[in-house]
């Protein structure tokens, strides 16, 4: 077992781990945050996508001694009290899902792709959300909440 | 996923030897190919070393020689603005692998140790002529590159960087499988005053390789027109359930043309 520590969600936390525990166990099932998902086996749904150290990655395809010392962000870390997330609440205004399955993720991706890109086109969100699968929705709705998204992150700054 | 030990480097030469101490080690770069495959128990290492921690990452420009660290991921190259500068196309091809979250991760000296048929990185070596650094020597791309998933690496020997030559001008097309996003063929095309190199990706059954006759033709005459994939033996190439022998082969015309185009 190897000893871990990171901060999550602005809060420290600790943790004795096997190396081959997955970050997204260690935060699914050591944390208790359960809103982020697993969607598939294979690296290929997104749903587990989450930010470490400002950047999205996939939890699933990270050791959680990987993440040892460094910063994560999850789906529950967005809102700020009952308030949403501007990314959050562009998703609800835009029926932007459906089972909801796969929203953890998309929102996380959202979120990276509004702070490092200037201006969203629709041909940048639908390239940028490549690594994250909705089964439900056929992504328009998706597409269309994340640059509004966009544009609340913007004039909230 | 089986257990293993888990073990951080702090240099690459500690790297190295701690893969030689142990029976049936793996290096741990960005993890993206690795993880996965651990996770469907394809791969069962007894020790896993993290590379995290050998201060390989980062990106140097010598005089017309980019030299990018082992253990830079792709994101970082695609956004750097020496390799944008120097090397543009190098720069694009990095920002088009895999997905965002493939991208942040995953790193050039994970990318071409594991020489995937269809990744990209190896079409950018064998192109632009690169010499791949390890712990041991310098290897240029057609040394290193030496089969399916095989280099020339030996058991305890670590990439440490990559050098790539400025060009006159280059550009890599590639036709992504919709589902995986890997090149189903993908050719790197580079120009530097009378040569031209034509690397290809994603299509043969022996991994990366230069296209030596497309590279004649292109080094008299500089043209689209000049592009004629009949010679290149069909028995070369990959079939599979993606994509059949002839499909890629025709496929490596039509991204070497595109190639030329955009050069």
């Amino acid at each position: 077992m190897v000893k871990i520590s990171m901060t999550v969600n602005g809060k420290n936390v600790e943790g004795e781990v096997s190396p081959r525990t997955l970050l997204v166990e260690f935060i699914r099932e050591h944390l208790k945050l359960t809103g982020t998902h697993v969607g598939c086996d294979t690296s290929q749904c997104g749903a587990c996508v989450i930010h470490v150290d400002g950047d999205s990655a996939k939890s699933c395809t990270m050791l959680a001694v990987q993440a040892d010392g460094s910063n994560i962000i999850t789906i529950e870390g967005l809102a700020n009290g009952e308030e949403m997330h501007p990314m959050q609440a562009a998703f609800k205004e835009n029926h932007g899902l459906q089972c909801g399955f796969c929203t953890p993720g998309m929102v996380m991706s959202a979120i990276d792709l509004a702070n490092k890109n200037g201006d969203l086109t629709e041909e940048l969100v639908r390239e940028g959300l490549e690594g994250n699968i909705c089964r439900c929705t056929g992504y328009h709705n998706i597409v269309k909440s994340v640059l509004d998204g966009a544009n609340a992150m913007k004039a909230a700054e | 996923m089986y257990e293993f030990n888990y073990d951080k480097a702090n240099s690459a030469a500690d790297a190295a030897s701690k893969l030689a101490a142990s029976d049936d080690g793996k290096v741990l770069a960005g993890g993206q190919t690795l993880i996965p495959t651990m996770k469907q128990r394809l791969a069962a290492p007894e020790d896993v070393i993290d590379l995290a921690s050998a201060g390989l990452s980062g990106i140097a420009v010598d005089g017309d020689i980019v030299v990018i660290g082992a253990m830079t991921t792709h994101a970082t190259v695609a956004s750097s603005s020496d390799v944008q500068s120097v090397i543009p196309a190098l720069a694009e091809l990095a920002g088009n692998i895999g997905d965002n979250q493939v991208r942040t991760r995953g790193t050039i000296g994970g990318s071409i140790a594991n020489n995937d048929p269809a990744a990209d990185y190896p079409a950018a070596c064998m192109g632009l002529g690169a010499t791949i650094i390890t712990t041991k020597r310098g290897l240029s791309a057609e040394e290193f590159f030496t089969g399916l998933f095989e280099t020339a690496l030996d058991e305890d020997e670590i990439i440490t960087a990559v050098k790539f030559p400025k060009v006159d001008s280059a550009n890599y097309q590639k036709f992504p499988n919709p589902a995986s996003r890997y090149a189903l063929a993908g050719v790197f095309v580079a120009k530097t005053g009378s040569e031209v190199r034509v690397a290809v990706t994603g299509a043969g059954n022996d991994g990366v390789f230069r296209a030596h006759k497309l590279e004649e033709a292109l080094a008299a005459n500089f043209s689209a027109d000049v592009v004629d994939i009949s010679p290149m033996p069909e028995d070369s190439m990959i079939e599979d359930l993606h994509a059949s022998a002839a499909y890629r082969k025709n496929l490596i015309g039509v991204m070497t043309k595109r190639a030329v185009q955009a050069c």
